[in-house]
């Protein structure tokens, strides 16, 4: 900076411990609470060093929660969201900045308008959107009155009832978040910046537009795909709503799912011990990740958020 | 074929096959069109429809379920709470990551650790931030209750709806508060290092820098960071606010979006919840309305 001043320096540094200590505290307390017996736990102060039983509340919490099958769906759901949203964005990226076409300004202003619509308020139409994907097909069916018509020419009596249901399905827990108003935006974004000559290039070398895509379009957007597939994988692996409606097995839900069922409620005997484990181990994933690809973190969630 | 004329958002140099664009965009539309549009759809109509729990009989019943709503008690409850609670958060959240965003800037040695420690928060799902949080301030066994305690001061979030209310807004902004500070260090780098200099020069001192050339070109990132925040207190709150209170005591923390939830699950009133559902869409709208009219392009990150 531009002059020297060692006090306001210090109160810096202090101020930035403090950031940490806030950052810290309940991660601290969770590691010694799950590091104790359940005695020990509900010791009135709680202990404030780690006991030796970290290992034991680990094995307890993942038996407790099945979290060998948990953790894998959590990989499957976050992992097909990241890669369905990625993929699915940047088709229409390049269809909408690299095409012209009668219906392109319509179908930029319907995924924009998705935007405006966060999936959380849908709550109960978008369940039984889930719950049954052919609903709106039955809909569409049962006003134009397909049953009366049919009755009318053959004479006989017919029922039609479509059903796709999704509850408890790795493409029930993914396809709904999979449309991503943003992710297309930074895409859209990003290829307006590439420089013409490249596709003029291209044509002039005789590459058709799938080709021009993959061969060119696709390793330019390389660091925007990694630093954006971070942010999306967190957000999969920490979703909650949608996991919560639409698993109504155990064994097909996901971990964080898991980590709630542990919170110890009024009528249950008191394991915050493992409660915390389970919450750590489901933490550490994501975690990890944000901690290893720092730099792609930071401007995937720059950029996506713009 | 390729052409070259000029249009907005599109290349100078573009494709003009027909049928290809079409599939290109297909499984996005297809699936916006199942999940958002139809559920969208439906909930409006939802909204002026009166149906019993077992879906028997249905009636078409106009504003019936707004009116309801506001008429109740309950839903009223739910807006103040959500108020109070997206007002807190967003005090709080900004507060300490512009003080924890100005010491970054300063700092020469440990500021890329500094930054990725606050960071972490980020990484870590809703619900489970929740959770330690309620581990925290459980009055039986958390260790802050217990200094609460220990300091003369009654404390129990499962019986007092003030206790409960600060709790998640701890919570809630514990999680947030480094999505308010990295766009904030962002924005502090791209202040002009030779204004910064010119001001110093006349005598201006770092706190007075601060407040008088940073802040105000800071404006736009606090905007927009503001209606984030309001973004996330009315959507995203959701997992801490069900791992935490559950809405309760009494309502205490049931905010909108809990509620649209607890009304359409729980107590099967899908015409209620429905209508909850529009008032919310026509909010979050407004939202991203004035995000985009005040904020695009305007904030300038390089980090």
């Amino acid at each position: 900076m531009v002059e020297r001043s060692p006090i306001l320096t210090m109160i810096c540094h202090l101020v930035l411990l403090g950031g940490i200590v806030l950052v810290c505290l309940p991660l601290y307390f969770a590691f010694i609470a799950g590091s104790l017996t359940m005695e020990e736990v509900q010791q009135v102060p709680m202990p404030w060093l780690p006991g030796g039983h970290f290992l034991e509340n680990l094995a307890t919490a993942w038996i407790k929660a099945d979290f060998g099958q948990l953790l894998l769906n959590s990989f499957i759901v976050a992992i097909g969201i990241t890669i369905g949203k990625v993929a699915i964005s940047l088709l229409s990226a390049f269809a909408i900045t690299y095409f012209r076409f009668r219906f392109r300004i319509l179908a930029f202003w319907l995924i924009f308008t998705s935007l405006m619509l966060p999936v959380e308020v849908r709550i109960v139409p978008t369940y039984e959107a889930v719950a049954n994907a052919a609903l709106p097909i039955q809909w569409m069916a049962d006003f134009l009155n397909i049953q009366g018509l049919w009755e009318w020419i053959s004479g006989s009596r017919i029922e039609i009832t479509l059903e796709w249901n999704m509850l408890n399905t790795y493409q029930g827990l993914i396809l709904p978040l999979v449309a991503s108003a943003s992710a297309t935006f930074l895409f859209r974004q990003f290829f307006l910046t590439v420089p013409e000559e490249l596709l003029e290039a291209a044509r002039l070398d005789g590459a058709s537009a799938m080709r021009f895509f993959w061969t060119i379009l696709l390793p330019l957007s390389r660091s925007n795909i990694i630093a954006l597939s971070i942010i999306l994988f967190l957000y999969g692996w920490n979703q909650y709503l949608w996991p919560l409606l639409f698993t109504t097995e155990k064994d097909m839900a996901t971990a964080v799912i898991g980590v709630k069922h542990l919170i110890p409620r009024s009528d249950t005997e008191p394991a915050w011990n493992v409660a915390m484990s389970g919450a750590l181990l489901v933490m550490l994933p994501p975690v990890l990740v944000v901690l290893i690809m720092q730099r792609w973190f930071v401007r995937g969630l720059v950029d996506s958020s713009k | 074929m390729v052409a070259t004329t000029h249009e907005p958002g599109l290349k100078h140099a573009h494709f003009q096959t027909a049928g290809l664009p079409a599939l290109l965009l297909l499984p996005q539309l297809l699936i916006l069109l199942f999940f958002f549009f139809i559920p969208s759809i439906r909930a409006l109509m939802q909204a002026f429809l009166l149906t019993d729990p077992f879906g028997a009989s249905v009636h078409f019943v106009w504003f019936d379920n707004f009116t309801a709503l506001f008429a109740s008690d309950s839903y009223r409850n739910s807006i103040w709470v959500t108020i109070w609670f997206t007002l807190a958060q967003n005090v709080v959240t900004i507060a300490v990551a512009l003080v924890l965003a100005f010491a970054t800037d300063r700092v020469v040695r440990f500021q890329s650790g500094y930054k990725s420690v606050i960071l972490l928060p980020y990484a870590i799902a809703p619900v489970i931030a929740g959770v330690m949080w309620a581990f925290l301030f459980n009055p039986a066994v958390g260790p802050i209750a217990f200094f609460i305690k220990a300091l003369g001061f009654q404390w129990d979030p499962n019986r007092n709806g003030s206790d409960a209310m600060l709790l998640v807004v701890l919570a809630a902004s514990w999680k947030h508060i480094c999505y308010d500070y990295i766009f904030l260090v962002a924005g502090l780098l791209a202040v002009p290092r030779s204004l910064m200099e010119a001001a110093a020069v006349d005598g201006a001192g770092p706190i007075r820098r601060f407040s008088q050339i940073a802040l105000p070109l800071l404006g736009p990132t606090l905007f927009f960071l503001t209606t984030m925040n309001f973004v996330y207190g009315f959507f995203e709150t959701f997992a801490i606010i069900d791992a935490v209170t559950r809405g309760g005591p009494a309502g205490a923390t049931n905010i909108l979006v809990y509620k649209v939830y607890q009304d359409g699950f729980v107590n099967l009133d899908l015409g209620s919840s429905a209508a909850q559902s529009v008032l919310l869409m026509t909010f979050a709208l407004l939202l991203t309305l004035l995000q985009f009219k005040y904020v695009e392009r305007k904030v300038n990150y390089s980090i």
